[in-house]
């Protein structure tokens, strides 16, 4: 669990452009949109394509894309529940 | 009487002029991303949102950046009276050819949002605006070359209207190591040589002399 949230924290930092920030910067439980990082609409779009581009996982219903996508701890939850 | 030019920015082979004097030159980037970053820096932009953006939106906003920066109203100007108007000759042309490398492979057929968002010109625009909070009119010519009579007079229309006070005009093209911005910033007063500070009268003659 761990080497994964470090890789995704990784993957996010490239896909969503967040040039200044580090791996470290980001709390595995802090929220992801609003108060946290700050992420738009169109990274969510992007965190959609880095799930099914990197581990295979569309998400199939869009209800729970919030709850997936709360913090690195819950993407990191969903992605064991749900890699092919 | 014409309206006047307050401010202008040239960016151009790793340079930077501001309103005729060269401010910055950079000699230590190996290529376009690296300069649009460092120059960034170098301004203290401190605008996360600008490493989302394309090459041409980050090259416009630091052009207009510093044209709206360095001008004697900047303080003071009617932002819901403010105008963007902006002209290139590639449109969106860079970030349409990154947008169809993320597609080209059946295999790996990943669109990436975010690229996708910059594939219209007139983005830069909204981008300017947002930072802004400019909330005039605006349009966006793609055009062969920087065609400063066309600027000029859709300018200085739409500054006879009650709606526009000011005016943020000018070039902005990307099309892969290929770039140059010159951004203008213009109001609607009359021009008055006696006023201290760059000031300059908008007319085409000017306006080519200040690009050139």
């Amino acid at each position: 669990m761990e080497a994964l949230i470090k890789t995704l924290k990784i993957q996010i930092i490239e896909q969503l452009n967040l040039a200044e920030l580090k791996p470290e910067d980001i709390e595995p439980n802090a929220p992801l949109f609003g108060e946290g990082l700050g992420l738009d609409s169109i990274d969510a779009l992007e965190l959609i394509v880095l799930l099914e581009k990197h581990y295979g996982i569309k998400i199939q219903d869009s209800k729970d894309a919030k709850a997936i996508f709360a913090s690195i701890q819950s993407m990191a939850d969903y992605i064991m529940a749900n890699k092919k | 009487m014409e309206p006047t030019i307050l401010s202008y920015c040239k960016i151009k082979n790793n340079t930077v002029w501001l309103n005729g004097d060269e401010i910055y030159i950079d000699n230590k980037s190996v290529d376009f991303d690296a300069f649009l970053v460092n120059l960034y820096r170098h301004i203290n932009l401190n605008y996360p949102k600008f490493f989302k953006m394309d090459n041409l939106c980050k090259l416009g906003m630091l052009a207009a950046e510093m044209a709206i920066r360095n001008n004697s109203k900047s303080d003071n100007c009617e932002k819901d009276k403010t105008a963007v108007f902006i002209s290139n000759n590639s449109s969106s042309l860079d970030t349409d050819r990154n947008h169809i490398k993320t597609i080209e492979d059946k295999s790996q057929y990943f669109p990436s949002p975010s690229v996708f968002v910059y594939t219209l010109p007139n983005i830069i625009i909204g981008e300017i605006s947002i930072k802004h909070k400019l909330a005039g009119e605006n349009a966006f010519f793609v055009t062969e070359k920087f065609d400063e009579k066309l600027m000029h007079s859709y300018t200085s229309i739409a500054l006879q209207n009650k709606h526009t006070a000011d005016a943020v005009c000018g070039w902005i093209n990307v099309d892969g190591k290929e770039y140059e911005a010159f951004v203008y910033y213009v109001e609607k007063s009359n021009f008055n040589p006696l006023i201290k500070g760059f000031n300059m009268p908008h007319n085409p003659e000017t306006i080519s002399r200040l690009y050139n």
